[in-house]
């Protein structure tokens, strides 16, 4: 059931990824990502991160993916116009990017010791009170940095997008 | 013809691969893809696969450090898409359009 589950939203991932990749007009290809990230928290369910999973759907998948359809609106986005394709990025790009997983697949499924089954429940420490704790125990340092990071995005945000004073 | 041998529950690196196969299609999408909005969705695609590591590895050692991790790399993701996109509202206002290629200023 696990592995039938898996297979299942594996195949919606890379699905979707494929999709992005192809499709030319970018709502088509915001739509297909938004796909990737649902069907990868169901992924992080099966692994047992309840809380990176909710955390997912509520930042990447509704927070993240309406500004990127907002910014789509409001530029009124076309499709985009066939340019001559580089042609080191096609004929060196796509044997480097196959070799790539070739070589991850390999070295995962061969080089690494037998990683054992996912069975769905046996990670117990993916509920937020466990996060939480670990987060502001041991991670308590850069929590707060990522607090001064977000302010800097926000001022950095504000002042890029802004309407020039005269 | 014999029935697929498909176990009872997926083995961990079956994990990894999908998150490999991801993170490439993201590779792929960003060098291929002419328009930067579509360039930025990928870059979204690839730090979505290594979150998927991330939680892999933590499943693997039984720890939720890597848990922490992804959740750090989401809340960067989050002010990378707020300024990045301020950075293409501010180039199409400035050039009136998306096209990376059209953006070349800096070229040679």
């Amino acid at each position: 059931m696990d592995a039938i589950l898996f297979l299942l939203f594996a195949a919606i991932a890379v699905v979707c990824a494929i999709n992005l990749v192809l499709q030319s007009h970018p709502i088509s290809s915001a739509l297909s990502l938004v796909g990737v990230m649902g069907s990868l928290a169901v992924l992080y369910l099966l692994l047992g991160g309840e809380f990176i999973a909710m955390a997912q759907l509520i930042v990447y998948a509704g927070a993240i993916m309406v500004l990127f359809i907002f910014v789509i609106m409001l530029l009124n986005a076309g499709t985009e116009l066939k340019t001559k394709r580089h042609l080191w990025g096609m004929y060196a790009g796509v044997p480097l990017l196959l070799a790539l997983v070739g070589v991850v697949g390999y070295i995962v499924h061969d080089v690494l010791p037998a990683s054992g089954a996912v069975v769905f429940g046996s990670f117990q420490h993916g509920n937020p009170e466990d996060i939480g704790k670990n987060l502001f125990v041991n991670y308590l340092l850069p929590f707060e940095v990522t607090s001064v990071l977000i302010l800097v995005a926000i001022v950095g945000a504000i002042v890029l997008a802004r309407k020039e004073v005269d | 013809m014999p029935p697929l041998p498909i176990p009872e529950a997926a083995p961990l690196s079956w994990y990894l691969i999908l998150s490999a196969i991801l993170f490439v299609l993201g590779v792929a999408g960003f060098l291929f893809r002419r328009n930067i909005i579509t360039v930025f969705m990928s870059i979204e695609l690839m730090l979505n696969a290594v979150n998927l590591s991330f939680v892999s590895f933590s499943y693997k050692l039984k720890q939720n450090d890597g848990h922490i991790f992804s959740f750090f790399v989401m809340v960067v993701a989050a002010a990378e898409a707020a300024v990045g996109l301020a950075i293409i509202l501010t180039v199409f206002k400035n050039r009136q359009t998306l096209e990376i290629d059209e953006v070349s200023s800096l070229k040679n």
